[in-house]
């Protein structure tokens, strides 16, 4: 923790301040994040779902679309989360879906900061009427509600599958992070570093892609995280609403199923309970992990993200309209 | 002045994409969907249906596309959407222009609640930073992570079905028939509390958040020491110095994430039957009902336009930087 001022990590606007500080600063990035306890919290949430939607299949205790006649029965020994109105297995359902949702959610994610590093890259780089164009298109998808269009194109497909989905919630996903990084990479583009770059004669690749991308490595991991995150909510809300193919597992379709089955008038609160906290603590991880990004490049959130107890102890007080101070254990701390 | 008409202007292109885009979907997606359709409905559709139903799809042969993407802005300048087949044969503008309303007072006074109670609640959290309240952040991190759906599915399990406290679906009584009465807006606010508390809840936590951060920023920005030196009252450093300069991004970011909330208030409209536009976009995707489909698009994008051109002009009104860069 670098709660004593640190003078490059007082300024929250510096993302680096220049090519050579970039190396130490890049290795303390990777470690930075790791020793954040949210991200650190979040990484192991994540870790454990990944986990699962690799060895799901094999995990499973029963298959979870196999019809037995032990209908509607609330969690026990030999089933944990109970069973549907037909009889199936509903932690089994969960298991063998989370594979779905993960694979979607990171296709999904990985096409839509693909495109938005290209569109946001070169459309802060190139500047004038490209830069223009760019950012038009990007701020139209940008206010064109995203799921009302990706459920008329997934609602005109004939049978969309979990790749057809990726690709689609990816096509209208992508807009957010392209604007954010033509905005670092419009700032970053008249630093000294590239001015340098440039007129050792650097070829334009090379300024691109060693000059200007390593410094976005946060942004862009952040804005991989934020669509990976919409990107799951998409496709379980779709699932959900019955706009996808119902015979694959998924949490939306866990649901699809309990509400059509009027599972919340019976009762069977094991049937839709389980797989929401499923959503929300894949998407908690994620924001967690977000959040320990956001911090190690905005500063003045660092300092104050260490937790009021910790404070406390170090004597540090986060008094009204100040950043906290630290003066050392002899002082009764900031008046 | 010039930077509202460059606001407008943009707006009346995104106006133009959408509807564009909309037009081209349907051409542009494999398979034929419309004469699956016809198929089905064969016999119950007029002449009229199936000739607007080709215009929407491009099933004329004979036509160019161009024709077609004339024919289809006359028939929106009309008001011509085609024909629902769920609600067969009511016009499709005739449905939307039923449950808009619902939506619009729905999803617009609680999304107003939900930005509102937010940002208050973050502008409290960022600057008691450092203290117990901070132990709400992880809270507010979990709901901001929870669907919409599924938390309106847990607000009918409890309130809705456990205790029978409100209404579980629907827009009014059954008994009632929609006018002006006491009796029927009463209801309709009864039934309204449901989905509109789910709607406040998981809304509000995302402003909470973008808030809280912007007040831990603009606080120790020099202004605010020097406000807080000169012996204000704390009250007033906290709103009318700090506050009042954190709120900005919260409201560009209010019209930018304006069609994210937009879509997840229609789901919950799906869960609760409430008869606005969400659930009859379900029951369209539910019957394959595809121009009833696109004219809800098109009316969900357009409204999202208007609001985030009211949002645009708010910012400007506030922000006196954004009118001089014109």
């Amino acid at each position: 923790m670098s709660i004593q001022a640190d003078p490059v990590a007082v300024d929250p606007t510096v993302v680096v301040s220049s090519g050579v500080q970039l190396n130490k600063r890049g290795r303390r990035a990777r470690l930075g994040i790791f020793r954040n306890t949210k991200a650190l919290v979040g990484v192991v949430i994540l870790a454990f779902f990944l986990l699962i939607a690799i060895i799901g299949p094999w995990i499973a205790p029963y298959d979870p679309s196999k019809v037995t006649p032990e209908a509607l029965l609330p969690p026990s020994g030999a089933h944990w989360l109970g069973t549907t109105g037909t009889g199936q297995d509903i932690l089994s359902q969960l298991i063998v879906g989370t594979q779905g949702v993960m694979v979607v959610g990171l296709i999904a994610g990985i096409l839509a900061t693909v495109i938005s590093v290209i569109v946001g890259v070169i459309s802060g780089f190139l500047g004038g009427t490209g830069d223009e164009v760019l950012s038009l298109i990007s701020n139209i998808f940008l206010v064109i509600p995203a799921l009302p269009l990706i459920i008329i194109i997934a609602g005109l497909l004939p049978a969309a599958g979990g790749m057809t989905i990726a690709l689609v919630i990816a096509l209208t996903g992508w807009a957010w992070g392209a604007r954010v990084l033509r905005a670092q990479t419009l700032s970053l583009r008249k630093r000294d570093f590239v001015e340098a770059a440039r007129a050792n004669g650097e070829p334009l690749w090379r300024i691109v892609f060693f000059e200007i991308m390593p410094n976005l490595t946060a942004i862009i991991a952040s804005g991989f995280i934020g669509t990976v995150i919409f990107a799951i909510l998409s496709e379980v809300t779709l699932a959900f609403i019955g706009v996808t193919s119902i015979s694959t597992w998924n949490w939306g379709t866990v649901l699809f199923w309990a509400q059509s089955s009027q599972a919340l008038v019976q009762g069977a609160w094991w049937w839709f309970v389980p797989a929401g906290l499923c959503i929300a603590a894949v998407g908690t991880s994620l924001t967690l992990i977000n959040f320990g990004i956001d911090e190690f490049v905005n500063p003045r959130l660092r300092n104050t993200a260490a937790s009021a107890g910790i404070l406390r102890k170090k004597k540090i007080r986060a008094r009204i309209g100040f950043t906290p101070i630290y003066r050392g254990e002899e002082k009764e701390g900031v008046a | 002045m010039k930077f509202l008409l460059r606001r407008v202007g943009f707006y009346l292109f995104t106006a133009w994409a959408a509807i564009t885009l909309n037009f081209f979907i349907p051409r542009m997606l494999p398979g034929d969907p419309v004469q699956s359709l016809i198929n089905k409905y064969q016999g119950r559709l007029s002449t009229d249906a199936i000739n607007s139903l080709r215009v929407l799809f491009g099933l004329n042969t004979h036509t160019t596309l161009w024709q077609d993407y004339l024919t289809y802005w006359s028939n929106l300048f009309h008001g011509d959407f085609g024909i629902s087949f769920t609600y067969f044969p009511t016009p499709v503008a005739d449905v939307i222009a039923q449950s808009l309303p619902w939506t619009l007072m729905l999803v617009g006074i609680s999304t107003i609640i939900g930005f509102v109670l937010g940002t208050l609640a973050g502008v409290g959290l960022g600057w008691r930073r450092g203290t117990w309240m901070d132990g709400l952040l992880p809270v507010a991190n979990f709901f901001s992570a929870i669907p919409y759906f599924w938390l309106g599915l847990i607000a009918i399990a409890i309130f809705g079905v456990a205790i029978p406290l409100f209404p579980a679906s629907g827009g009014y009584d059954a008994g009632l028939i929609p006018s002006f009465s006491g009796d029927f807006i009463g209801s309709a606010i009864y039934h309204a509390a449901l989905p509109a508390l789910t709607i406040v809840v998981s809304s509000v936590a995302g402003w909470i958040l973008s808030m809280r951060n912007m007040m831990v920023t603009v606080s120790s920005e020099d202004y605010v020491t020097v406000a807080q030196a000169k012996g204000l009252p704390e009250r007033r450093v906290m709103f009318g110095y700090a506050a009042r300069n954190a709120v900005l991004p919260s409201i560009s970011g209010f019209a930018l994430s304006l069609g994210f909330i937009v879509g997840g208030t229609l789901v919950t409209e799906m869960v609760f039957s409430y008869p606005g536009i969400g659930y009859v976009l379900f029951q369209a995707i539910g019957s394959k009902d595809y121009p009833l489909m696109q004219g809800v698009f098109l009316i969900i994008t357009l409204s999202v336009l208007v609001a985030n051109m009211a949002a645009d002009f708010v910012y400007a009104f506030l922000d006196p930087r954004t009118r001089q860069e014109g």
